[in-house]
């Protein structure tokens, strides 16, 4: 049954993926095209919070520190670089070695929980602060400006680097934004699919008893840990091309949206985190142009409403809703005068 | 076969390019009705609301006076509203939309230079017009881009002179925000505080989310300065003025600024907290002229109790409005280059705070500038400038003889 | 001579105001596990209340020490009744759920109260201490945490109440089979941290710009002290906020404020590392 769902969950993905790909774009109007890059993006930052919260039940406030770090250094190495694919590398590979550093800190220091969202949240916070400080002119990296509370506008775009050097058209940045969020996707699921995905569930569902079976969670956290951001810098570096990079990548508004994508998406799927992210997102942009009610008000009982009425998340209401139609089904056939009581209920 | 391969992709390319261009020409199509779309977009939520809010509501009082008027070239203005909730992302969001999907004719907005860097880019690669209304640190040169605000040379040239000569002062103590607009301020500070023989005693730059302002304090107390320059903005820096005064330090060591009031912050703090401080700006609502009277009268009669009260950048909104409106009349079309060569003709709009000029050089505004002071929540104006030039963005931007320049430059003070 | 006594008190009064604005956050984190992301937005509306009562004529100190945490007590009676009683024992829910309460507040207090409230001075005056000015209303805000401090230890050390509480934050099924039912103990916390959320707001208020978006800058802070305190509430509180406020005055004045806060933040990430229960997880293990 479950191997069933996530067959069935990976094919509408790799249909929905192609249809992006290779329709979408070509039917809609140019500024959705903008936009879509821009909730892509953030979706793959979703689905990494999703991985290592969701599966590798890693409590982390920390994906911001990796989306805003991957986007700076992209940033840095893209004004420095005469090729910006260069900088895009790069850009994945910081993150994932900060993770590494910060991950070894406190995996091997055996910090869990809230602890260690409190850690995770605090390392984004200095980086907040530390970017917010460099608006003097020695934060200069070679040709790169820091430029603080500012952030660095004009950051040279992503460029194919067997092409003539042109940047990538809005088009183009839409494709590749796509094709990684499906790439990060499947990747995912094959990682999850591994002997080595299944012992980090294993991890999840109870510490202790993976231990005694002798597996050591603290390097299985930690790699995991790893390629979340990983996937986190894959979307900064991709934010920093359809938007640009400044501070408000690492506030504490960031780290709060990526928690409630997942929350609000489904904690412990990949994909509902990913629809919550696009979902919150084009509710947000919606706001913002009826100018009715404060958006920030709309959006405050809009979260309050969902946590107290779809505890699970979307994906998992999306998913079961046929089975329980099935169900009230069956019991109206069967005993019409239990279906009543049930609804009363 | 390979010639069909390239025949196929070809046509497929076309397909998508005809679908990408499907919109945009209904798009235009639609522009042809008897309305001219402008589109506005600033934060009136989330953290930046209290700059952004008088701002729109200036603007919608000027697209109100001339759709009452018969509107531009007979059309009437439609307005389109969108509220970035002070997130950039949101920014470059509605600037695509409005520029692509309803091909307004020219955008206004942005309140922070962050924001303003982020559509600007975009604005300038879709054709958009783009008026920004706010004071900044000043230096962005871009041909499709108009500044109506002031920047910090135009005020602090005129202010600093006049403090050091109220207060017989020489001895200048400045803090200031860390990010861009403070760090840069506080070069025309020091610039203009040495060009009138004093000196700057220390400076201190304080991030955005600090709220105790109790080591500092104590800093200028050592220091012993004879004025006190703040560059602070938002409402976690008011926490200085209210600690400031409950040290008993209010009035004791005289303060000045160019950016203190536009957060409301004269309004928020008591008077005993406030009373005395002296700033520079292109408009105040205090000022007692025929024009100003008449405009704040408008103001009150379309908000009623609602009236917000209207600072700099509010104004310049309005004024934004104006130029743009001139420009499109002089021009005979909402054309993009021939608006922008009618506004680089040097055509006045005299504004509730006195005349406003467009540089065609810097495309920033030549403006009066009107030094006031501080007195029970309300600005009592002392003395007025005519015709400041923005002489710290001309040092760099020559618009004219580099028409194509599209950068922000870092301004230093080689003045 | 001066200076010293001047630095002093000036970290005396940076750990008192870092502990006050912890207090209401500690004891609902501490008794109930839940994470309150609205706590800046209690501050705010503690100090809107402060400030429109005492414009409204109210002398000063009622509007702070009594209207303010009574008034922000009482939202949060509400808010615990319509929201968070529905989700305890779901963390990570209660975590959204306040998130989106903090949107709400800021938007409702933007729309009912605006950017244009008219603030309250700091009373008192100030003394002259050598070549400095110093606010007495600094000292008064050190008096009045260590009062609070003091009060919530006899509330919780010496009374019936106290004793419950402490119970049931130790072991709630246990609490509840001795007949303390924990949903009414839940509904006296969370009003209780909200009352104390609203006091701290009310204090602040004389001292900061009082506006919708002014919690934003408290949360955060709090909340990492906070979990560095660890477990125990009165004990975590004072010792977080003494260390890190303490530590993070000093490298403001021996720098600048962005050191301090850095300095902060990293001496709390030290200090998890190392006592990963919070600083009270190891050493104390009594409830108070």
């Amino acid at each position: 049954m479950m191997l069933k769902k996530t067959a069935c969950e990976m094919l509408t993905v790799l249909v929905i993926g192609l249809i992006a790909v290779f329709v979408f774009p070509n039917y809609v109007a140019f500024y959705t095209v903008i936009s879509s890059t821009i909730y892509v993006s953030l979706a793959i930052l979703a689905l990494s919070l999703a991985l290592v919260w969701g599966y590798g039940g890693i409590l982390c406030f920390g994906q911001a520190a990796f989306f805003g770090l991957a986007g700076y250094t992209y940033a840095v190495g893209a004004f420095n670089f005469e090729v910006t694919a260069y900088a895009a590398v790069i850009a994945v590979i910081v993150p994932v070695i900060f993770s590494a550093v910060l991950g070894y800190f406190m995996f091997y220091g055996r910090l869990n929980d809230v602890y260690l969202g409190v850690i995770t949240l605090t390392v984004t916070l200095i980086l907040f602060k530390l970017a917010n400080s460099t608006a003097g002119d020695i934060y200069t990296i070679g040709n790169a400006r820091l430029g603080g509370f500012n952030g660095m506008p004009g950051t040279p775009l992503l460029a194919n680097p067997f092409g003539n050097g042109e940047p990538l058209s809005p088009h183009a940045l839409f494709v590749l934004a796509t094709v990684l969020l499906l790439l990060s996707y499947f990747g995912c699921r094959w990682l999850l699919s591994t002997r080595f995905g299944r012992v980090m569930v294993a991890i999840r569902e109870n510490e202790t008893r993976a231990e005694l079976l002798g597996y050591d969670s603290r390097r299985y956290k930690l790699i995991f840990f790893c390629v979340g951001a990983g996937i986190a810098g894959i979307s900064g570096m991709l934010f920093a091309n359809a938007v640009f990079v400044s501070p408000t990548m690492f506030s504490l508004n960031y780290t709060a949206q990526i928690l409630i994508w997942v929350i609000v998406g489904g904690l412990g799927t990949l994909m509902g985190p990913v629809i919550g992210c696009i979902v919150l997102q084009v509710i947000t942009a919606y706001l913002g142009k009826t100018g009715l009610i404060d958006p920030s008000a709309a959006l405050g009982l809009i979260l309050i409403v969902f946590v107290l009425l779809v505890p699970k998340g979307l994906l998992p209401l999306l998913t079961e809703l046929p089975d329980r139609i099935r169900q009230r089904k069956k019991l109206l056939s069967a005993e019409p005068a239990a279906s009543d009581k049930g609804e009363q209920q | 076969m390979k010639q069909s391969r390239r025949t196929f992709l070809k046509s497929t390319v076309a397909v998508g390019a005809a679908s990408l261009a499907g919109p945009a020409l209904i798009g235009t199509a639609h522009a042809a009705d008897d309305t001219i779309k402008i589109a506005n977009i600033t934060d009136v939520s989330g953290g930046l609301d209290i700059y952004g809010q008088p701002q729109v509501a200036c603007l919608e009082l000027a697209v109100d006076e001339v759709n009452a008027n018969g509107g531009v070239l007979g059309k009437q203005v439609e307005l389109i509203k969108y509220d970035p909730q002070s997130n950039i992302q949101l920014y470059t969001q509605y600037a695509t939309e409005a520029a692509t999907r309803e091909q307004v004719s020219a955008v206004f907005g942005g309140v922070t230079s962050a924001s303003r860097e982020a559509i600007r880019p975009l604005l300038r690669r879709y054709n958009t017009l783009y008026f920004y209304p706010t004071l900044y640190e000043g230096g962005v040169c871009d041909r499709n881009f108009f500044c109506n605000g002031s920047t910090p040379a135009q005020t602090i040239e005129v202010l600093m002179p006049f403090v050091m000569e109220k207060f017989s002062g020489k001895k200048v103590y400045v803090i200031a925000a860390d990010y861009n607009y403070g760090w840069i301020s506080a070069k025309w500070v020091k610039h203009y505080t040495e060009a009138n023989g004093g000196e700057v005693l220390d400076t201190e730059y304080f991030p955005l989310d600090v709220t105790d302002f109790g080591a500092t304090i104590k800093n200028i107390q050592a220091a012993k300065p004879d004025i006190l320059f703040t560059l602070l903005v938002g409402g976690n820096h008011m926490s200085f003025f209210r600690q400031w005064a409950s040290a008993g330090l209010a009035g004791k060591i005289p303060m000045a600024s160019s950016d203190f009031g536009v957060g409301n912050e004269h309004i928020v703090l008591t008077p005993e907290e406030s009373n005395g401080m002296v700033a520079a700006y292109a408009y105040m609502q205090e000022l007692e002229t025929t024009a100003n009277t008449a405009f704040l009268e408008r103001l009150r009669a379309k908000f009623g109790d609602d009236t917000p009260y209207v600072n700099e950048l509010a104004v310049s909104a309005y004024n934004a409005f104006y130029h743009w409106v001139g420009g499109v009349e002089r021009a005979g079309t909402t054309d993009r280059l021939a608006v922008i060569k009618a506004l680089e003709d040097g055509t006045p709009f005299n504004g509730p705070g006195g005349r406003s000029v467009i540089d065609p050089r810097t495309h920033h505004a030549i403006l009066d500038v009107h030094i006031g002071e501080v007195e029970n929540n309300a600005f009592r104006v002392l003395e007025s400038h005519s015709q400041r030039p923005p002489s710290d963005t001309a040092q760099f931007c020559d618009l004219l003889s580099n028409p194509n320049d599209n950068q922000q430059y870092v301004i230093g003070t080689k003045a | 001579m001066d200076y010293i006594i001047v630095l002093i008190l000036q970290v005396l009064y940076s750990v008192a105001s870092l502990a006050l604005v912890c207090a209401g956050l500690a004891v609902v984190f501490g008794m109930m596990r839940v994470i309150n992301l609205a706590h800046g937005e209690f501050i705010m509306l503690g100090g809107f209340t402060t400030v429109l009562s005492a414009n409204a004529g109210v002398p000063l100190m009622i509007a702070i020490l009594v209207i303010a945490p009574l008034a922000v007590g009482i939202a949060g009676y509400l808010i615990e009744r319509l929201v968070v009683r529905h989700l305890y024992g779901r963390m990570v829910d209660t975590m959204l759920a306040t998130w989106g309460l903090s949107l709400l507040l800021v938007g409702l207090a933007t729309m009912v109260f605006g950017n244009q409230v008219a603030g309250v001075a700091a009373p008192f005056g100030s003394v002259t201490i050598g070549a400095y000015g110093v606010s007495l209303y600094d000292v008064f805000v050190i008096g009045i945490t260590i009062a609070v401090l003091v009060a919530s230890y006899f509330v919780l050390a010496h009374t019936n109440l106290g004793l419950i509480a402490r119970g049931a934050m130790q072991n709630p099924e246990m609490a509840s089979s001795l007949g303390a039912s924990p949903a009414r103990i839940y509904s006296v916390t969370f009003t209780a941290g909200a009352a104390l959320s609203g006091l701290a707001g009310g204090i602040l208020a004389p001292l900061s710009g009082v506006v919708p978006t002014m919690g934003a800058a408290f949360v955060a802070k709090a909340f990492i002290t906070v979990i560095t305190g660890g477990a125990s509430i009165l004990t975590g509180t004072i010792t977080a906020s003494g260390i890190l406020g303490g530590i993070s005055t000093l490298t403001t004045f021996a720098i600048n404020p962005v050191i301090g806060d850095v300095a902060l933040l990293l001496t709390a990430i030290i200090l998890l590392r190392f006592l990963p229960y919070g600083i009270t997880g190891r050493f104390f293990r009594g409830a108070n």
